[in-house]
């Protein structure tokens, strides 16, 4: 379910969202919001229903109750493992998911992606043959092909080297301050510390925490932890 | 949806180990079982040992003379003989499956034939002894029926020859005439002139006395004869085909061996690459992780289900149309029925992606899939291929309705129909146009859990 989002209020609002897949209940009704220009983490312990939540907002899944206030179309969506296709080039991808996408000029918009992402000299490379650092640098272009106002990133960094995962974070950085509005699920809590303006705490499809890193330091009663133990600290008494 | 059609055939053409297979392992299958249909063994390799004498090899029958080797020669003709020259070397060429069979013709057969004939003997029957190698039971009942059709056939080409020369006596002894035997000419008189000879002197004869009586009982023996007689042609005719067979086909239709096999071997082909291309190409979406994000608002399930079956009916229908015009070289098809053929394989390849994007949709993994649909296409086909008859009426009762629940029989009927004008093409089409609905939704259902 969505719901217009108006050029005032937040760039992505989530409304009470609850998931339920048989029996179990993966998430218990979130709600929060970004705005434009944000960058927002979300972190938690496997299973506390990250992928599922930015699944439901990038429209991939729909909620069992709850709405999203974006249309799916209007939103650029990274799953962790990269959705494009082995036996294509870079610019061949890039090109077909403009295409469906209908934006107004293709060979520009693909154009245009190749330059900021890096990968110009690459283009006729089929993507079988690309590294896992570049094969996730077109699988975030793909996302970013119509421009979206909001993108959103599952696990980004996960498959790739300390240099390219710098690269990764400067990128989305320089989109934020474009105006972009930036939700990201992560493991590595320091990295969520550092480039989120935000974070999520979720676990058990129990949003805990909503607040700046600084926020869940306060909230855990120490400043003296690092963000890591901070955030164990938190979930430990929390009960998780 | 062209877009997504023009991806897959820049993936498929950048795939050649793929389509290779995907086209050579079909046609490969389906000229195999199309050459099971229709090519037996028709002349089987058999050593023959002949032990008869070079000559003075023949039967006589009163005064006709038969030669062995006339009918010996009929059943060359219909296998593929090897001449070996002892016991020893026949029963090594069967042992080392050189040869199907071997056939010793003892040196005493025309002898005991000879006494058959005469009733002059109390001995063995003539025998023709027939080894063959049992190493398996399929090839022990396939020669075993082969040797005893041939040998049967020669008996028969005796029998009648025999039966034939019997009737001529039969004549000569009704009519009278002339006939030699043993090197010596006999006139006949016959049963009909002699009763006109014993008539006439009976009309000489006083009524009353012994000799008339005598006379007369003689001539009624004679006419009674002479009526018998009369019928002996039909009745050792009958004697030598006891039993004719009159056919009649009551349902289906007559189609040549060879344009059922290429039926057959087509509609296999256009299956295999039908239902692998379109359910590997589905899971495929899966597995390169583009699913969820072409359905998240850029395809819709339906639009992305309907390019796969429209994918795999185009390839596997120009892959089945290529194959049938390699065939033509071959086996004498009609091509102004060609726009027909068009219409049935482009039906069954649609029919058979439905199928192939269901399977895909519920396996969601490429190899799962590959091998979800050869295991359940195969069987399927083989089950539509049993002819009624052949199993339990319960049991065929079944088979028809399984064999209707899938596309292979449907595709079967459509395309022998527009190979050849035998009727029944509108009645093929509906059914798998109804199929490609069922499967159709049945994939639609599947792809809810698919991503």
């Amino acid at each position: 379910m969505t719901a217009a989002a108006t050029d005032d209020g937040p760039a992505l609002e989530a409304r009470a969202v609850v998931r339920r897949f048989g029996d179990r209940e993966a998430l218990r009704g979130i709600s929060f919001a970004a705005a434009r220009g944000e960058t927002l983490a979300i972190i938690g312990p496997n299973g506390a229903g990250k992928t599922t939540l930015l699944s439901i907002l990038g429209g991939v899944l729909a909620p069992t109750s709850g709405d999203v206030s974006r249309d799916p179309r209007d939103v650029g969506w990274v799953p962790q493992q990269p959705a494009v296709y082995g036996k294509l080039t870079v610019a061949e991808n890039l090109r077909l998911f403009a295409r469906l996408e209908k934006v107004a000029d293709p060979d520009a918009v693909v154009a245009r992606m190749l330059e900021q992402t890096g990968l110009t000299e690459r283009a006729g490379d089929e993507l079988g043959t690309l590294s896992g650092g570049n094969r996730q640098r077109v699988n975030i272009a793909a996302g970013l092909l119509a421009d979206p106002d909001v993108l959103l990133l599952d696990e980004p960094s996960s498959s790739l080297d300390p240099r390219q995962r710098a690269r990764l974070w400067e990128f989305v950085g320089a989109l934020a301050r474009g105006g972009t509005a930036v939700v990201f699920t992560t493991h590595n809590v320091a990295e969520a510390e550092r480039f989120a303006d935000r974070v999520l705490v979720l676990a058990d499809g129990e949003l805990l925490f909503e607040g700046t890193p600084a926020a869940l330091h306060e909230a855990v009663g120490s400043t003296e932890l690092d963000f890591e133990s901070a955030f164990v600290a938190f979930l430990r008494e929390r009960g998780h | 949806m062209r877009f997504l059609l023009a991806k897959d055939l820049r993936i498929l053409r950048r795939s050649p180990l793929l389509v290779s297979l995907l086209v050579i392992y079909p046609i490969v299958i389906a000229v195999l079982v199309g050459l099971a249909l229709s090519k037996g063994p028709d002349k089987p390799r058999v050593a023959i040992l002949n032990e008869l004498p070079q000559s003075g090899g023949s039967l006589s029958m009163g005064g006709t003379t038969v030669d062995p080797k006339d009918y010996a020669n009929k059943l060359f003709e219909s296998i593929d003989p090897v001449t070996v020259h002892s016991r020893a070397e026949a029963e090594q060429q069967v042992r080392d499956g050189k040869v199907l069979a071997a056939i010793i013709v003892p040196r005493d057969l025309i002898q005991r034939l000879q006494r058959e004939i005469t009733l002059s003997g109390t001995g063995e029957k003539p025998t023709v002894e027939v080894m063959y190698n049992a190493e398996d039971p399929i090839k022990q009942q396939f020669v075993q029926s082969t040797i005893d059709s041939r040998v049967g056939d020669l008996n028969k080409a005796v029998s009648t020859k025999l039966t034939q020369v019997a009737a001529s006596y039969l004549k000569i002894l009704l009519q009278g005439g002339k006939f030699s035997i043993l090197g010596h000419d006999f006139d006949v008189l016959g049963l009909k002139r002699s009763k006109a000879l014993v008539d006439s002197v009976l009309t000489r004869t006083p009524r009353g006395s012994p000799d008339a009586e005598a006379l007369q009982r003689v001539s009624a023996f004679a006419e009674l004869a002479i009526d018998n007689l009369d019928l002996s042609d039909t009745v050792l005719s009958s004697l030598s085909t006891p039993v004719k067979v009159d056919q009649h086909i009551v349902e289906g239709r007559r189609t040549p061996l060879d344009a059922y096999a290429v039926t057959v071997a087509v509609t296999l082909s256009l299956m295999l690459v039908c239902v692998l291309l379109a359910a590997g190409m589905l899971a495929l979406e899966r597995e390169e992780h583009a699913f969820a994000r072409l359905v998240r608002g850029l395809v819709s399930r339906s639009a992305l289900l309907t390019e796969k079956v429209v994918l795999a009916a185009g390839c596997s229908a120009v892959a089945a149309l290529l194959m049938t015009a390699g065939i033509s070289l071959f086996v004498s098809l009609d091509w102004a029925r060609s726009p027909l053929w068009v219409v049935a394989l482009g039906a069954g390849g649609l029919a058979f992606g439905a199928l192939g994007v269901a399977i895909g949709a519920l396996a969601r993994e490429v190899r799962a899939a590959s091998l979800l649909a050869i295991l359940l296409a195969l069987p399927i086909a083989f089950l539509a291929l049993v002819p009624s008859g052949a199993v339990a009426t319960g049991l065929y009762d079944a088979i028809r309705v399984i064999s209707a629940l899938f596309p292979f029989r449907a595709a079967l009927d459509a395309t022998g129909a527009a190979l050849d004008d035998s009727g029944g093409l509108g009645a093929a089409l509906v059914h798998l146009a109804a199929l490609i609905v069922g499967w159709g939704l049945i994939a639609r259902a599947a792809l809810q859990r698919f991503a």
